[in-house]
């Protein structure tokens, strides 16, 4: 079990400024892990390291993890919660954050596909470019609702590259007819707070209770293709573009009618029926509907024919 | 509008009028009172809900004291009738506003009425019913055919307990489906691709150029099924209500 022996060293390696470990008594639990409970080895180790962390009495941020020793992923591949990782990504897009804790947000892709980081302000980290390439090593999973994103950390180390890493497509394509407009779509308010995007109802955040909200448009819509209904979410660049109503247009709309569901009311008239095709990237059980255009042509008129006949 | 379907929105089936005319038998999946009601498809498939468009023809108030509306919608293979009342507002507004003949998209559900003679009727309860126009129409058309084609070609999936219902319901023969699809696809063919697309001029959109050119198939056989040109109201009529 030379293995066994090389892993506790590590580990008892990563605690060494916290906890008086010996080599053998971490192997000592890493083996009854593996070898009892037939435990894979990474799940051992993060149930070791877990452990000794809660005996110190600190934070996975604090840690460090020993660099170099995770699993080089694919993006796609991650679907678990709290993972160490190393990925090779370029950065393809950077959010606007919500926070001051927050110093970037974005996405990063590899040839798998994309998914969400976060880099936070306490960790001091240099900032990464849009459209550069970096290797990140010991970067941490992170699951909310389904999705996964990665959280970079004190301990990630940043590796700029001369190449170019090639982002894969994870976009989803779907066409269908904009069968219904649900309700938080057109004109709607958002709570103010920091860090806090939730749609007021009733002019109550549910976190925050009652706020001065922040006008926005979006569209909850849902698409239907006759087999598979699916939920699109447009935001308020899509929704301007997909309506031509301006935010400006919106909220005169709705002065005018002392009622913001006029807003929803117009489009849901205007949208309701027509055909399109949207391409975004997912998001839980949304679509975000980043690209769309009006699918007005019937191309397989003849091919359905023959098919019919020949039924 | 939706708030109640969380879980699993039901897909809102394409189904030609002509099929849905024949879609008498409904069914529940559990007793519980608000569970939903399927209207069983001859091609072996449930619809809660569906998805049409076509021609709005004629709108009437067939109600006494409360407006109670009625509203023609035909497609190349029959029509589909409309009602709505004050639990559909939105689309009792709608529909109460518009100027037939107007290209229409509906939502809603199928309905199923008993009438003295034992007949069944089917009709559509709308959640929406939206103005569109000649694309939208002939793209409907043509998705139906697809999906119709598709229920047909799994018709004979003998594992599928909505092929088995319907076998049981209707019997084994959907030439008359196959019948419908042909026809629908048929009268795209036959409408004038440099139709102007203005949602409401259905009625005058199709003569001059209509049946030759594009059959590049079988010429003969868009003849022979003798399906007369005409995107939408004709082919209605003998229907009853």
């Amino acid at each position: 079990m030379a293995e066994i022996q090389t892993h506790a060293a590590e580990i008892s390696d990563q605690f060494e400024e916290h906890l008086d470990l010996s080599t053998d008594q971490v192997a000592e639990r890493l083996d009854k892990l593996v070898g009892e409970y037939k435990l894979p080895l990474d799940e051992a180790k993060r149930s070791v390291r877990n452990s000794y962390m809660n005996e110190a009495g600190i934070e996975r941020d604090d840690m460090a993890s020993g660099g170099g020793e995770n699993d080089e992923v694919l993006v796609n591949t991650i679907d678990q919660d709290e993972q160490w990782v190393d990925i090779t990504v370029k950065v393809v897009d950077l959010w606007e954050p919500r926070s001051d804790s927050i110093s970037q947000v974005g996405l990063v892709g590899d040839e798998s596909g994309r998914t969400k980081f976060v880099s936070f302000t306490t960790s001091e980290l240099p900032l990464l470019e849009e459209g550069k390439s970096y290797q990140l090593e010991n970067v941490v999973t992170d699951e909310y609702k389904g999705d996964y994103s990665v959280k970079l950390n004190r301990t990630t180390e940043i590796t700029e590259l001369e190449e170019d890493v090639e982002v894969g497509d994870s976009n989803v394509t779907v066409t269908g007819s904009l069968v219904d407009i649900q309700s938080g779509s057109g004109l709607i308010k958002r709570c103010p707070h920091e860090d806090c995007t939730r749609v007021l109802k009733n002019k109550r955040c549910s976190e925050h209770g009652d706020v001065e909200g922040e006008f926005d448009l979006r569209i909850k819509a849902v698409f239907d293709d006759g087999n598979e209904v699916r939920d699109v979410i447009f935001n308020k660049e899509a929704t301007v573009e997909l309506t031509g109503i301006t935010l400006e247009d919106a909220k005169q709309k709705a002065m005018e009618a002392v009622d913001t569901s006029v807003v929803a009311e117009e489009m849901r008239e205007d949208l309701v029926g027509r055909y399109f095709t949207v391409t975004g990237p997912e998001l839980g059980r949304y679509l975000l509907g980043n690209e769309f255009a009006e699918s007005r042509s019937v191309e397989n008129a003849d091919e359905l024919l023959i098919k019919a006949r020949s039924l | 509008m939706s708030q109640s379907e969380i879980p699993t929105r039901e897909v809102a089936q394409r189904v030609y009028a002509s099929e849905l005319q024949e879609s008498t038998y409904s069914f529940k999946e559990s007793d519980d009172d608000r569970a939903p009601v399927y209207t069983l498809l001859p091609s072996g498939e449930k619809a809660n809900r569906v998805f049409v468009v076509g021609t709005l023809t004629e709108v009437e108030d067939i109600g006494n004291d409360e407006e109670y509306l009625r509203g023609r919608v035909v497609g190349p293979t029959g029509t589909f009738y409309v009602y709505t009342g004050q639990y559909q507002p939105e689309a009792t507004a709608t529909l109460r506003t518009l100027e037939p003949p107007a290209y229409v998209a509906v939502v809603g559900k199928p309905r199923h009425y008993e009438t003295d003679d034992g007949e069944t009727l089917i009709s559509i309860r709308p959640e929406s019913i939206n103005v569109v126009d000649t694309d939208t129409r002939d793209r409907w058309v043509a998705e139906t055919a697809e999906r119709t084609i598709e229920r047909i070609e799994h018709f004979d999936e003998a594992s599928d307990e909505y092929n088995n219902m319907a076998r049981e319901q209707y019997g084994e023969d959907l030439s008359s489906v196959k019948d419908s699809v042909i026809k629908a696809l048929l009268s795209l063919e036959e409408s004038d691709p440099n139709a102007d697309t203005d949602s409401d001029t259905s009625e005058d959109a199709d003569a001059d150029h209509s049946a030759e050119a594009e059959t590049e198939a079988e010429p003969d056989a868009a003849e022979s099924t003798g399906v007369s040109t005409d995107a939408g109201s004709e082919a209605t009529s003998e229907t009853e209500v």
